[in-house]
């Protein structure tokens, strides 16, 4: 996935939002015309508590550069704890594949409230940053040939 | 004079003879002798008569637990889904368990796989596990054709050669850092308890990778799982693996490609580490297993680090507590997530 040419190159972050809280931040950031790089996918989940590490980890091997996962403020979730057992399984899987050699700042966690546009578009700017500064991911991905 | 395990051997057998003769129990979960040196075999006792074949010895390395909700299962009168449940008693299943394995016990009944009224728990405080890798090492890779084991020590006989080996030298990694020994859940103890395990650094192993740069475990990483040949022992080994459908088994999606390209292993070892994750007890079934002698207990170590650290919870140590992922705190610590960093807005 995309083109590892050193100049042009251009990370590309799947980011997992919410349905609640963080992609209705997104709609904010975009409504309230906050810039921000256009470099995430967005997938629209129904909660943080949806995310498993599965996705997180196809979107590595599919060759994503980088991921974002965000969701409701501990507290905020729509179905009251989703986003309190995701918290326990992301700080795990964070801290595993650590372990294992992944580079810090490949997989990112945050909280994005439905009334937090600007704070969406400092997430994304700062993911992106530090994305682009690790370069081409090359870790987990699945090559063919 | 008889060995410790030739006691146990006796008691197992009587407390088997007695509970299938009784017809308390319909089945016994224990071990017969293998066919190699070294080896013992699972096996299911379901006759009075069968009792007299279980043994115990260094070598049970296998995790028996594993057999448990299948064999229940097996008593249980055919349903559908929907069907009500059957009614009246169910026949019971007797187990051997020490103290990791009536762990895993204990994260089955959680996890409503087992119902602990239909076990009879034979609890057996382990001694430690031999680990057959580290003795063929100690011997040279030689052909081993016995093995008699002492309390403390184990000869070695092969052809031409003869070598007493220190028990404790050859015992499992996971057993040597052991802190419960003994059986947290049992009907009948066997034997006396040992204690809670003094361990100096139980997570040594694991803070050894920790402390090395990005790179080196990476390199580690590669290195350690690239002879990994996707047989799933690791996975048919552990008692925690009871899905219908596995995920590596899964085609739509296919979550882990089959082959045994680097990323398919590695992600196949990722995520079935963290599918245990707050639910192993380091039994080290999954590494005794393994035919090529991958390290994935590592792994799970780590993440039984983490929990421990993070939510102070060990896998299977109480019926009461919930397990670690069904279950959370307002307060669990949250430092990798990036808005708790920044302090950019918002009022949090």
């Amino acid at each position: 996935m995309g083109t590892t040419s050193e100049k042009n190159w251009e990370p590309k972050i799947v980011a997992f939002l919410c349905n609640w809280c963080s992609y209705a931040g997104a709609d904010l950031a975009g409504v309230s015309r906050f810039q921000y790089p256009p470099n995430i996918r967005i997938i629209r989940l129904p909660c943080s508590g949806r995310v498993s590490a599965n996705m997180i980890l196809d979107a590595l091997r599919s060759g994503a550069d980088g991921v974002l996962v965000s969701g409701c403020h501990p507290g905020d979730c729509h179905y009251i704890s989703g986003n309190l057992f995701a918290r326990r399984r992301f700080a795990l899987l964070n801290n595993l594949l650590e372990f294992v050699g992944i580079e810090p700042g490949r997989v990112n966690f945050s909280w994005v409230s439905a009334s937090e546009g600007e704070q969406f578009a400092e997430v994304v700017k700062e993911v992106t940053d530090k994305v682009k500064k690790l370069g081409p991911s090359t870790r987990l991905v699945k090559r063919i040939g | 004079m008889s060995t410790v395990n030739e006691k146990i051997t006796e008691k197992i057998r009587s407390e088997a003879q007695r509970l299938l003769s009784t017809g308390e129990v319909a089945a016994f979960i224990g071990y017969e002798a293998g066919s190699l040196p070294m080896s013992v075999r699972p096996f299911v006792a379901r006759k009075q008569e069968d009792a007299s074949r279980l043994v115990w010895n260094s070598f049970c390395v296998l995790n028996l637990a594993n057999y448990l909700p299948a064999l229940l299962k097996s008593f249980e009168p055919p349903r559908r889904p929907g069907d009500p449940p059957p009614e009246g008693p169910l026949p019971k299943v007797g187990i051997l368990a020490t103290g990791c394995w009536s762990r895993n016990i204990v994260v089955q009944i959680k996890e409503n796989q087992v119902d602990r009224d239909r076990v009879v728990i034979v609890g057996v405080p382990s001694r430690g596990m031999v680990s057959a890798r580290k003795v063929k090492e100690a011997v040279g890779e030689r052909d081993i054709q016995t093995c008699i084991e002492e309390d403390h020590s184990l000869k070695i006989c092969g052809e031409g050669f003869e070598q007493e080996l220190n028990r404790w030298d050859v015992v499992r990694d996971n057993c040597k850092t052991c802190v419960h020994p003994d059986p947290v859940i049992y009907d009948i103890l066997i034997g006396d308890p040992a204690g809670e395990r003094q361990v100096q650094d139980r997570f040594a192993q694991v803070d050894e990778i920790e402390h090395k740069s990005l790179e080196e475990r990476w390199n580690w990483f590669a290195d350690s799982f690239s002879s990994c040949v996707r047989c799933y022992a690791c996975r048919n080994a552990c008692p925690l693996c009871y899905c219908p459908t596995c995920f590596v088994d899964d085609s739509r999606p296919q979550w882990v490609g089959k082959s045994t390209e680097q990323t398919d292993t590695m992600l196949f070892h990722i995520l079935r580490a963290y599918h245990c994750a707050g639910r192993c007890t380091d039994c080290g079934s999954c590494e005794s297993v393994c035919p090529v002698g991958i390290p994935m207990r590592l792994l799970t170590k780590k993440l039984n680090k983490d929990v421990l650290e993070m939510y102070g919870s060990e896998a299977g140590m109480s019926l009461d507590e919930p397990l670690p992922l069904t279950t959370y705190n307002p307060a669990d610590p949250q430092g990798f997530v990036l808005t708790e960093k920044s302090e950019k807005g918002g009022d949090r």
